[in-house]
């Protein structure tokens, strides 16, 4: 790659919080370090990936709102984590997680629990861990 | 209380940790040599490992390796910790911190603050800096990001502890000692004879150019083995581990034509310069196959096109092939003088 075709395409995946470093050859062909804010196919693929994690959503909040799983699976998903990863961060059995996702389990929970599942989800103390629209 | 400590980006995290960490110790490496002598340039396309249910490739080596061949390479006293403990494993660090030590952290992406919302996945070997402590907040020099960035306390809790496949567990490192002399040299050929083993040496058919090869068949199929929008997902997900960020572009090609180049004058070996060159040419390959890929994966109707891919993979596992055979020659050599 020549230093000049050091692609700069944004798709704000970066945020403008940084920026890629690429390698490329100038005139000389000697390597330098280019800047790059982004780069289609990889802009493509990450679009990509995260409408594949919104249609999962989405399907799970209606399975929320249908009675199959309990508010808690909504967010488990929403943190991509599975109910093993999500045991580990709340510090809770990952039997008792199993429960928790169901409707019947998750309306047993009690208070020191949700508060494990609210601090491991990042939530503050003001949300409403039973909020799927969130 | 800061450490002076000068911030220095990478296209890798794992070598952009080492680069600076040794470069404030006073070995003054490039990103490029710390990848060579890494041998950070690999291929595997392993149908039994799953990554989100579809086999993994991978244009890397496992997350640590690199940083563990370097520092035994140059002969680098490194301590390494892992913790059970969170509020032991922050204790530690402050600990660190006061005696003046920049402290090396593996950490998990996803919580971690400032990183950018695309980018934030379960991935938990992010290589981190810490190198001071303000108002509460640590100060961390991370390879990818422009500036400084700064941490409170409980997320750098949180992130040092990351759940999930390869949980860090707080780990942490820093340099004990260094050795009078480094053997730069030695290194660099030892970098370059290991680089040539798992690239053509290796048996089997899904490690170095041989697994490019068996990719292409993969993808080959892709279309009749899969609906159009199933196939597009596994083709997404090649090429997301080849441009992920942290790669320097095209799955580490140009990072190691760059290595290539500074080896070639540090070992006075002009053949490697001419070796650098031809590699520049195939990470433009790749970069064409993630172009190609890219637009299979937005119309996803156009299945006759996989077989051009292929094609393109077949190629490139051909040309490295010529590239590694020759360099394998010019080790042979080194290694004699």
């Amino acid at each position: 790659m020549k230093k000049d075709q050091v692609p700069q395409d944004d798709a704000n995946m970066l945020e403008g919080k940084t920026r890629d470093l690429q390698y490329a050859v100038d005139e000389h062909g000697n390597y330098t370090i280019v800047k790059s804010v982004g780069w289609e196919p990889k802009n493509i693929v990450l679009q990509r990936t995260w409408e594949e994690i919104n249609e999962k959503l989405n399907h799970a909040r209606e399975q929320v709102k249908t009675g199959k799983y309990s508010p808690l699976y909504y967010h488990m998903k929403k943190h991509l984590m599975n109910k093993w990863m999500l045991a580990k961060y709340a510090g809770v059995n990952v039997c008792k997680v199993w429960f928790h996702l169901k409707p019947k389990g998750y309306a047993k929970l009690s208070p020191e629990n949700i508060e494990k599942y609210k601090k491991a989800l990042n939530m503050k103390p003001g949300e409403d861990i039973s909020d799927v629209d969130a | 209380m800061k450490i002076d400590y000068e911030h220095k980006m990478a296209a890798h995290c794992e070598n952009g940790s080492i680069m600076s960490l040794m470069n404030y110790h006073g070995i003054k490496l490039s990103e490029a040599m710390v990848f060579g002598i890494g041998s950070g340039i690999y291929f595997s396309h392993i149908p039994i490992i799953k990554l989100n249910g579809m086999p993994m490739t991978s244009f890397r080596p496992w997350p640590g390796a690199i940083f563990k061949r370097v520092s035994k390479a140059l002969d680098i006293d490194v301590e390494v910790t892992r913790f059970g403990d969170p509020e032991k494993a922050m204790r530690a660090l402050d600990i660190n911190l006061e005696k003046g030590i920049p402290t090396g952290l593996v950490v998990g992406v996803f919580y971690l603050d400032y990183f950018p919302t695309s980018y934030r996945f379960h991935f938990n070997a992010h290589n981190i800096i810490a190198i001071g402590k303000e108002d509460g907040k640590y100060i961390i020099s991370d390879p990818i990001m422009e500036t400084l960035e700064y941490l409170p306390y409980d997320n750098l809790k949180k992130v040092r502890f990351a759940q999930g496949l390869q949980a860090p567990k707080g780990k942490m490192y820093y340099i004990k000692g260094l050795p009078d002399d480094i053997d730069i040299k030695g290194a660099v050929i030892k970098g370059l004879k290991r680089t040539v083993r798992e690239m053509v040496v290796l048996p089997g058919p899904v490690i170095g150019v041989r697994g490019i090869r068996y990719l292409s068949k993969k993808v080959r199929n892709y279309p009749r083995r899969f609906t159009p929008a199933v196939a597009a997902k596994h083709l997404g997900q090649i090429v997301r581990m080849q441009e992920e960020i942290g790669t320097g572009g095209a799955g580490f090609r140009f990072l190691f034509a760059a290595f290539l180049q500074e080896a070639s004058s540090l070992l006075e070996n002009p053949k490697l310069n001419e070796l650098s060159a031809r590699m520049t040419e195939i990470g433009d390959m790749w970069r064409e196959f993630a172009v190609y890929a890219g637009r299979i994966i937005k119309e996803r109707n156009e299945i006759e096109t996989y077989d051009s891919i292929a094609d393109m993979l077949l190629d490139i596992s051909e040309q490295e092939k010529m590239v590694y055979k020759k360099l394998a020659d010019i080790v042979r050599y080194l290694s004699k003088q």
